[in-house]
């Protein structure tokens, strides 16, 4: 089982990432923006957090125009597994392999917390180890996590299910307190909250392992 | 050539920076301001020196990359 974490400059989660996909039994290789292939045989590709050039122009705007995404593309469009965390959902976004924007906090301000979130659906390889309306505590760290779409959009995600995690308060203004969403193939996730800083008992939250856990099961399985 | 690209949230998206900057103004004693709404500004400067294609050759980099249409709208302004 192989994870790609791709890194681009400024991305400062990528080595925390890369040991949560190790600790769920994945061999990891961290992948340079500028490379154009990811190396054979990867399962899941994950975009990392951070503030990947600088978050010029908008968050994950200039990153999702670099090389090694259109690798990403392909592995999506083969049906590849993606997890984007933070910057990483900004950049899925800017890519358009997920729908939506997320702009500026509603209150302006950096929000650095761990925070409670409801599991909106378990029918996807992320969550199906989680109970579908549990409450699990990730950490989140982030300016620019206020989620927007259109009414088309927002209706669509609701009627297919592809809400995967909702705050269970709203801390920073997103619609329908959207804090992460899946792709129409339920294969590409994309979320704010930090998954990989709860995903160890040092780091004092573990309701994080249990989705890379899932998603080491889901690779372990296509292997087989 | 030198073109504008002006970028804007469009009506409608809540504008959190603009409201802080609103209320900074109000701080200040500029009373009577009802909105703000604040965008970005990218000046460019083009080899090419037909104002027509200039301008249809902004629109596609606004449209590729320089603004986010899901929650941005753009003018191209030309000199």
């Amino acid at each position: 089982m192989k994870a790609a974490v791709l890194v681009f400059p400024g991305s400062n989660c990528d080595r925390g990432l890369a040991m949560a996909f190790q600790s769920a039994g994945f061999k990891v290789e961290m992948v340079w923006h500028k490379d154009a292939e990811l190396p054979a045989g990867v399962d899941i590709v994950g975009v990392p957090g951070g503030f990947s050039f600088g978050d010029y122009l908008r968050s994950g705007a200039i990153a999702a125009r670099s090389p090694i995404v259109g690798a990403l593309m392909a592995h999506v469009r083969k049906g590849g597994h993606a997890i984007g965390i933070c910057n990483g959902f900004q950049v899925l976004l800017e890519t358009g392999l997920l729908p939506g924007a997320l702009m500026c906090n509603a209150g302006i301000r950096f929000i650095c917390k761990p925070v409670e979130l409801e599991v909106a659906t378990a029918s996807c390889d992320f969550t199906k180890d989680y109970a579908r309306g549990s409450t699990v505590i990730f950490p989140v760290a982030h300016r620019d996590g206020n989620y927007q779409a259109t009414e088309e959009i927002r209706t669509a995600l609701a009627a297919e299910d592809r809400i995967a995690f909702r705050y269970k308060s709203d801390i920073n203004g997103s619609v329908d307190r959207i804090a992460g969403i899946l792709s129409e193939n339920r294969r590409v996730l994309g979320l704010m909250p930090h998954p990989e800083r709860a995903a160890d008992p040092v780091l004092g939250m573990t309701d994080g392992a249990v989705l890379f856990d899932a998603c080491s099961a889901a690779a372990a399985a296509a292997d087989a | 050539m030198k073109v504008r690209a002006v970028i804007k949230l469009k009506a409608g998206v809540l504008d959190p920076q603009g409201e802080a900057i609103r209320h900074a103004l109000g701080t200040l004693g500029f009373d009577g301001v009802e909105d703000v709404r604040q965008g970005k500004i990218i000046e460019l400067d083009l080899a090419e020196p037909d104002a027509q294609r200039a301008e249809a050759e902004v629109q596609q980099m606004c449209e590729a990359l320089l603004a986010n249409t899901v929650i941005e709208s753009y003018e191209v302004e030309l000199p």
